[in-house]
């Protein structure tokens, strides 16, 4: 990663023209086919295997390493799309540190774990190049579902429905479909538009029509779709963000880290994006990091994360606060945002006051510290931004029970947007998967 | 250092470790380069009667199986003897064996059945000075179509009239090489040595087709569509000839006759084996054609390390040692109990002991305890059969222990007597001889 141009404010070309290729190219370049078997036959075929346990789509992660293993990739392919049809999206973006690889049993042996994650990438991408389609549908039930998010929960859910022979509608606000596998993912992680092929190899199934530039709870309501369907799916995910509550966070150069990103994905041309020389980011979770890889890699000089509390509290996996300092980013624990500093209405800086945790509870010590900044990320968090007016809610999400169910019959959700698991997009796609299989059921029994 | 000094039917070599007869010793330029890397002998590629050689295919020649990570375990060959003229062949041997006077050289040959045959290559042979002869009774295929190689060693009587006739028309020590293409390899060393020869070696390759291209539905290798049984080496073939070693070895009517075990020999461990099984040495041809003959270095240096710690001082203190403990099945100690352990520190909580034994074996392994993932033994169930230590992926993660005299062993409810009983003599077994009256 070459030094940036050290232009003062946010501008864009910091790097000369082929080195924005360089520096958001694939994180993980895929395997070839040698590396795949050599890799594959790391794998013991464990017995009730603990990776498999570890992936929230339940992939059956043995078999389908043993199948890439004995020269059957397509065999791969469809053992890991039964379980998870966005496994070609998750195999690039899942923290596997914490999820399959974390199990794997050569991880306690050797602390090297089998890479399943680039395995399930090697035959998913075998499968998705030559776009093969491992379900049929069922015959038509005349049954209609609405899908509100065209997301990996909304996609998920709604490849499902097909598949058991309803017809889908899909509702997104946004101009394409994908959700943060479109405009949010790293783009390091998910290069070459793969998050639009990843939407066409899904709906190629038949039955699942996706209606863009529509807003939930703006265009439409609950009680519509409702008449209109036999069943509604909500997986919006988290659509809002978190207010900083820090006096002059309206400054200009002040921005929120998920926009930042959403913008930077949609970049036909990165070189023309402009970044501040001095960048700092508010937040300790993957889109903070994110955020501030990016803006190292796209040229700024300097980039702080700062976060509130310690290292381990950190939302971020370790994996990826390691990455960020790989790729030369700051991050400072223990320090909150009070101001943002200007002049002219323009950021200077943040100043940050210092904290510590006192008697369990996390208190500023009083002392603080200004960091020059010329543009200022924000990425504590994100909200829900619509509950439909009806629907319950617990710790600011859609309440749900175990299949998907919320506080209003007839009505299902999924993914960011709903109560349980963590917010990662496997998460979204088995629970988008779950729900249809009960919407499912309970649409045969009516 | 232990003494590493080889005396093969008064062939002498600074090691027991010879080149098989095969590609690697086709010719001076290869065995002059295997010298020079450290092996102690050389068995010359094959050589026919005088006249036009035979050709080989121009296609491919060999087949193989793998292991993770392509590591070659088992090569397949539809090669013949050597295509070179006999002429030039001895020249060289000449030659090298002047350069090398310190090393073994045995010129392997295969004539028709003939006596003439015989008598005429033979003198040829002793005028280069070479160590002694092989006789490649072994060469499954294409030579036996014509009436040589494993033709004459699957036929007892062929094998013991072509030795008497080397035994007569030469003083060069006879080394019989055997074939593994027949069902009791007892029988034509038995023949072999009633023929006379100085000694035997084996294994040759066994009949095999190692793999069917499925495009072509052809066996591998294809040459232009078609494919024909190849000759099977390498490390997969290693427990065969170990067997077959361990036979001739204990045979009372071959017991003492001199061995030069042949067959997957890849590291010096290999070759212990060997020589504890009766071979006076060892020879090797696949592991030399996979990795380069410079990995005599680890087998002389393995060997001698391993010699040195357990305290042997050469190799006459090892050879046949193991032969004595090689017995038939109905004379195992059936009064000795063992279990299966598992070392809970080294568990990685694979599962594949606990699925081995509950599927395949005696559903002795629980895979839960206290409602968490564990593995261990339940010794009412586990009849001591070394599955799991088999399947185990850690080493010594599960070991079979001996359970003590005075014991109870927990799947039978009896007491561990310590003492040898056999199936001669076990109340099951319809032939046993009258057991002693009791008490
Ligand atoms: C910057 C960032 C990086 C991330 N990196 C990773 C990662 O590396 N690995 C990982 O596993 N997870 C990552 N995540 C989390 C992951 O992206 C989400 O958990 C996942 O996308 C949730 O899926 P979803 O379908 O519930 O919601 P989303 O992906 O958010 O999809 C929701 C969809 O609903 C639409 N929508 C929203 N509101 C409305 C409305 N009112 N009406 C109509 N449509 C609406 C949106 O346009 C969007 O298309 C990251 C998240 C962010 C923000
Ligand atoms: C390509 C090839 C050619 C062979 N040619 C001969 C031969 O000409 N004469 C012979 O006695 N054995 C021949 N053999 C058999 C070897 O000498 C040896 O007996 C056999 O390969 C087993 O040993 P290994 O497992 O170390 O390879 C040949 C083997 C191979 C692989
Ligand atoms: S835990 Fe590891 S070794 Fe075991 S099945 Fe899963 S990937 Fe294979
Ligand atoms: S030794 Fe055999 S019976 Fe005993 S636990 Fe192992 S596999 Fe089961
Ligand atoms: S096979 Fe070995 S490592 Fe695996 S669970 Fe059994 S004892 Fe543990």
């Amino acid at each position: 990663m070459a030094q940036g141009d050290v232009k003062q404010g946010i501008v864009s070309g910091r790097l000369a023209p082929n080195q924005y290729a360089d520096n958001f190219s694939d994180l993980h370049p895929p395997l070839d086919r040698h590396e795949a078997i050599v890799e594959a036959d790391r794998c013991y075929f464990c017995y009730d295997a603990p990776c498999m346990n570890a992936c929230p789509t339940t992939i059956d992660i043995p078999m389908f390493i043993r199948e890439i293993a004995t020269g059957n990739g397509m065999g791969a392919a469809e053992t890991i799309f039964e379980q998870n049809i966005l496994g070609g999206m998750c195999a690039r973006v899942c923290p596997t540190e914490q999820l399959c690889e974390e199990a794997c049993v050569r991880e306690e042996a050797e602390g090297k774990p089998v890479r399943i994650g680039l395995l399930q990438r090697y035959a998913t991408d075998m499968a998705m190049a030559d776009n093969r389609q491992f379900f049929e549908r069922a015959a038509s039930t005349g049954k209609t579902i609405a899908v509100v998010g065209a997301g990996p929960a909304g996609l998920a859910a709604a490849h499902r429905l097909a598949v058991k022979g309803h017809e889908v509608t899909i509702y997104d606000s946004r101009p394409k479909a994908g959700g943060l596998n479109e405009y949010g993912i790293a783009s390091y992680k998910s290069t070459d538009q793969f998050a639009q092929a990843e939407v066409d190899y899904v709906t190629a199934i038949g039955g699942i029509n996706i209606i863009n530039g529509k807003t939930f709870g703006q265009d439409f309501t609950l009680q519509q779709l409702q008449e209109r369907y036999d069943a509604v799916f909500l997986g919006m995910g988290l659509g809002g963000v978190n207010a900083l509550r820090a006096e002059n966070e309206d400054a200009e150069g002040v921005a929120n880290a998920v926009d930042f990103i959403a913008e930077l994905r949609q970049a036909g041309d990165l070189s023309g994006l402009p970044i501040g020389r001095r960048v700092v980011v508010i937040g300790g979770g993957m889109t903070a990091v994110d955020a501030a890889v990016q803006s190292k890699l796209l040229g700024a000089e300097e980039v702080n994360i700062v976060y509130r509390r310690g290292k381990e509290q950190m939302s971020a996996s370790e994996f990826e606060q390691d990455l960020a300092a790989a790729k030369g980013v700051t991050i400072r624990h223990w320090m909150a945002p009070r101001r943002v500093v200007s002049e002219g209405g323009r950021v200077t800086g943040v100043e940050l006051a210092y904290t510590a945790m006192v008697d369990g509870q996390l208190r500023e010590t009083g002392e603080t510290l200004v960091l020059a900044a010329d543009q200022v990320f924000k990425a504590i968090g994100q909200t829900l931004n619509s509950d439909g007016g009806a629907l319950e809610l617990a710790g600011g999400k859609i309440a749900v029970d175990e299949f998907g169910r919320t506080s209003v019959s007839g009505v299902w959700a999924g993914g960011d947007c709903a109560t349980g698991g963590d917010d990662l997009t496997v998460t979204a796609v088995a629970e988008g998967r779950d729900a249809a299989e009960h919407i499912h059921a309970a649409l045969l029994a009516t | 250092m232990a003494d590493l000094r080889n005396n093969f039917v008064g062939i002498k070599s600074p090691n027991p470790f010879w080149l098989a007869s095969a590609p690697p010793t086709d010719k001076a330029y290869n065995v002059e380069r295997a010298f020079k890397a450290g092996w102690g002998g050389v068995v010359w590629k094959t050589l026919g009667e005088e006249g036009p050689p035979v050709v080989n295919v121009n296609g491919p020649r060999y087949g193989a199986i793998y292991g993770a990570d392509r590591r070659l375990l088992g090569l397949n060959n539809i090669e013949l003897i050597t295509d070179r003229s006999l002429q030039i062949n001895l020249r060289e041997m000449k030659q090298v064996k002047m350069n090398w006077p310190d090393r073994a050289l045995i010129a392997s040959i295969m004539v028709p059945c003939e006596e003439e045959a015989w008598k005429a290559i033979l003198p040829l042979v002793e005028e280069t000075g070479a160590d002694g002869i092989e006789l490649n009774f072994g060469c499954p295929h294409g030579m036996s179509e014509r009436g040589m190689g494993a033709a004459v060693g699957q036929v007892p009587e062929y094998i013991e009239m072509v030795v008497r006739w080397c035994k007569q028309y030469t003083r060069m020590p006879v080394i019989t090489k055997l074939t593994p293409n027949i069902t009791d390899v007892r029988k034509p060393a038995r023949a072999a040595k009633a023929g006379g020869t100085d000694a035997v070696s084996l294994i040759n390759t066994i009949n095999s087709i190692v793999s069917v291209d499925l495009d072509l539905f052809a066996p591998n290798p294809t040459v232009a569509g078609k494919g024909t049984h190849g000759g099977y080496c390498g490390p997969a073939v290693k427990p065969i000839a170990l067997n077959m070693v361990a036979e001739i070895a204990r045979d009372p009517q071959t017991h003492g006759l001199p061995i030069s075990g042949i067959g997957g020999v890849t590291t010096w461990r290999d070759a212990a084996e060997f020589l504890a099984l009766g071979a006076g040495n060892v020879q090797v041809c696949t592991a030399a054609m996979t990795y380069g003959f410079k990995i005599v270095e680890e087998m002389i240096s393995g060997l001698g390390n391993w010699m040195d710690d357990k305290g042997h001082a050469n190799l006459e203190a090892i050879t046949g040692r193991a032969v004595r403990n090689v017995t038939d099945w109905q004379y195992l100690d059936l009064n000795y109990v063992a279990k299966a352990r598992i070392n809970q520190d080294l568990c990685i909580s694979c599962g594949r002991c606990h699925i081995a034994c509950e599927d395949t074996s005696h559903q002795a392994i629980m895979k839960e305890k206290d409602g968490k993932r564990h593995f261990e033994v339940m010794d009412d169930e586990c009849v001591g059969c070394n599955l799991c230590v088999n399947v185990c992926p850690v080493d010594d993660c599960i070991t079979l222990e001996a359970m003590a005299p005075g014991t109870v062993d927990e799947r039978t409810g009896r007491i561990v007597t310590g003492e040898y009983a056999n199936w001669t003599t076990h109340p099951n077994n319809p032939a046993a001889k009258a057991a002693e009256p009791a008490e």
